[in-house]
């Protein structure tokens, strides 16, 4: 199986403080890996290192069997940040911010071609949201924002998905159909890489999971069965995100009371 | 319309209709990335150019461009590098630059009109070479503008998914940097800073009250700063009053029209019951 990320001994933070102290991880092609740990754990930092948005402090990094400094094939990879950067009020539709993915793949000086508005319009339609493709996406609600962010990647056309906590605060339909989108990607042999709060609708796709606790890998092996009251099939586990302090992902990690960043 | 037969008001008319075609073109980005005050900061920084001109016997236009495009590329370093908020670097930019102006004017032969004259400009004055000049300038703006339009939207929207999609993202940042840095300084002698920095602004935020896409706002912000330059510079030569306050005024007028326009109508459409927004409310708070 070809390497698709693989990092080794990698250490990373920002401002000289250290968020990833030691970890070494790798996909392979068509891997579904998910990303577990509590809040400030580092495991958003973990993909944004493997992403180049956070600088890698010792250790290395490879996408695609290169190593990321000298990564150019920017378009095999598609991001799915937590959240749509757009807050300062200019309107933006759906398929505008959708297309922003084609950019990888055509380049900045070359202008959309049919190829381009063709593949916007299969992503919005793997996520369900084809009618809303004219729509200013300060309209949408939380989960199909998400949704545009999804179909943003896939409208690249990548060979690698990344993923972080893309069912955050999500409402229960959404969370459906982006489940049958990356159902259906990784379906077509496509390799996936996800950080995750909960494994949710999510769970059977998830081939192996990964737990990060204090900048180090605690656990490495197939995902773990739901316990306690989540188990229960009508939990909603809706959290507001981020601040709060709650208990860990689930009942054999460590509990983190601090966000790190 | 006799006025418009004498050749410096054809010539004030021009300049001003090509700083309101393409200073929105740019401003948009800016807007887009909160950094509308820009413009008004690098204005501040140019005469600090001025004051290097004149205290240098070089031409003022030329130090006031070279020092606002390292003002403007500095401040985009300080953006990139530390998470200063852009907020924070303008105020410095603004308050250096201005005080370094005034000093510098202030050692220099010439009295502090000329200072004046760089910060609010004489449209009526402009010569047909200043109007060569601007054209050149005006058209290189909107060309950059419209040909990277995917690129730069993507970089202003989510810089962090722009690097991701391996663009160039600091070129294009130091793209627009140096683009506004040009446009305010060489546009502020002739119709003044006050004009160009607000046309890079006022005309997006009126467009923006009803307009539902990036592409959509874009246009419509420059068909405003074309209609308000021009019908400034008109009302201004009938009613005697300075053109660039003339024009701004106008472009915030059509903001108010715009805003309360633009809420009516959303208003109406919900009580219709035809609301874009279905009944999920939206859980993910939107951030720059």
């Amino acid at each position: 199986m070809s390497s698709v990320v693989e990092v080794q001994n990698l250490a990373a933070g920002y401002d000289g403080r250290e968020i990833l102290r030691d970890v070494s991880l790798k996909v392979t092609a068509g891997d579904v890996v998910a990303v577990l740990g509590a809040n400030g754990s580092g495991k958003s930092t973990l993909i944004r290192t493997i992403l180049g948005l956070v600088p890698t402090l010792r250790g290395g990094i490879e996408l695609f069997g290169t190593p990321q400094r000298r990564f150019r094939q920017w378009e095999r990879i598609g991001y799915v940040p937590q959240r749509l950067g757009a807050g300062s009020g200019v309107p933006a539709t759906v398929g505008e911010v959708v297309a922003s993915g084609r950019l990888a793949r055509r380049g900045v000086f070359r202008f959309p071609a049919k190829a381009d508005k063709a593949a916007v319009r299969e992503a919005l339609t793997a996520v369900g949201l084809l009618d809303r493709i004219d729509d200013p996406v300060a309209t949408l609600s939380g989960g199909q924002q998400q949704r545009t962010l999804i179909a943003r990647a896939l409208a690249g056309k990548p060979d690698l998905l990344v993923l972080d906590e893309p069912n955050a605060g999500v409402d229960a339909a959404s969370q459906e159909a982006f489940a049958g989108a990356l159902t259906r990607f990784a379906g077509d042999g496509g390799t996936i890489l996800l950080v995750l709060h909960e494994l949710g609708p999510l769970r059977p796709l998830i081939g192996r999971a990964v737990v990060v606790h204090d900048g180090r890998i605690a656990h490495e092996g197939t995902p773990p069965e739901p316990a306690g009251h989540h188990a229960e099939p009508d939990h909603e586990h809706l959290h507001p995100h981020a601040e709060e302090i709650k208990p860990a992902i689930c009942e054999w990690a460590p509990t983190e009371q601090t966000k790190a960043y | 319309m006799e006025l418009l037969a004498i050749p410096f008001m054809q010539r004030a008319l021009v300049a001003a209709l090509i700083i309101g075609l393409a200073a929105p073109a740019l401003g948009i980005y800016l807007v887009q990335r909160r950094l509308s005050l820009i413009g008004d900061g690098i204005g501040h920084v140019a005469l600090t150019g001025v004051g290097v001109g004149l205290l240098t016997n070089t031409s003022p236009v030329l130090t006031a461009v070279l020092v606002s495009i390292v003002g403007a590329v500095g401040v985009e370093l300080i953006r990139e590098r530390g998470r200063t908020s852009g907020d924070l670097a303008l105020a410095l930019l603004f308050y250096g630059g201005i005080a370094g102006g005034v000093l510098l004017v202030g050692l220099s032969d010439d009295s502090s009109t000329s200072l004046m004259q760089y910060l609010f400009g004489s449209l009526l004055t402009t010569s047909a070479e200043d109007l060569w000049v601007i054209g050149g300038l005006g058209a290189a703006v909107v060309a950059a503008m419209l040909v990277f339009r995917p690129a730069l939207f993507a970089l202003c929207n989510d810089e962090e998914y722009a690097k991701v999609s391996g663009l160039p993202v600091r070129t294009l940042n130091i793209l627009l940097a140096v683009t506004t840095a040009l446009t305010v300084t060489i546009a502020m002698r002739t119709v003044g800073l006050l004009l160009v920095s607000a046309l890079m602004v006022v005309p997006v935020a009126a467009a923006q009250q009803v307009t539902r896409g990036f592409r959509s706002t874009m246009t419509l912000a420059m068909l405003i700063g074309v209609g308000a330059a021009g019908a400034g510079v008109l009302v201004s030569a009938e009613a005697d009053t300075a053109p660039g306050a003339t024009t701004v005024l106008l472009a915030l007028a059509i903001f108010v029209g715009t805003a309360v326009g633009g809420s009516t109508v959303r208003r109406l459409r919900r009580r219709r019951g035809d609301s874009p927004v279905t009944s999920e409310p939206p859980d993910v708070v939107l951030h720059a």
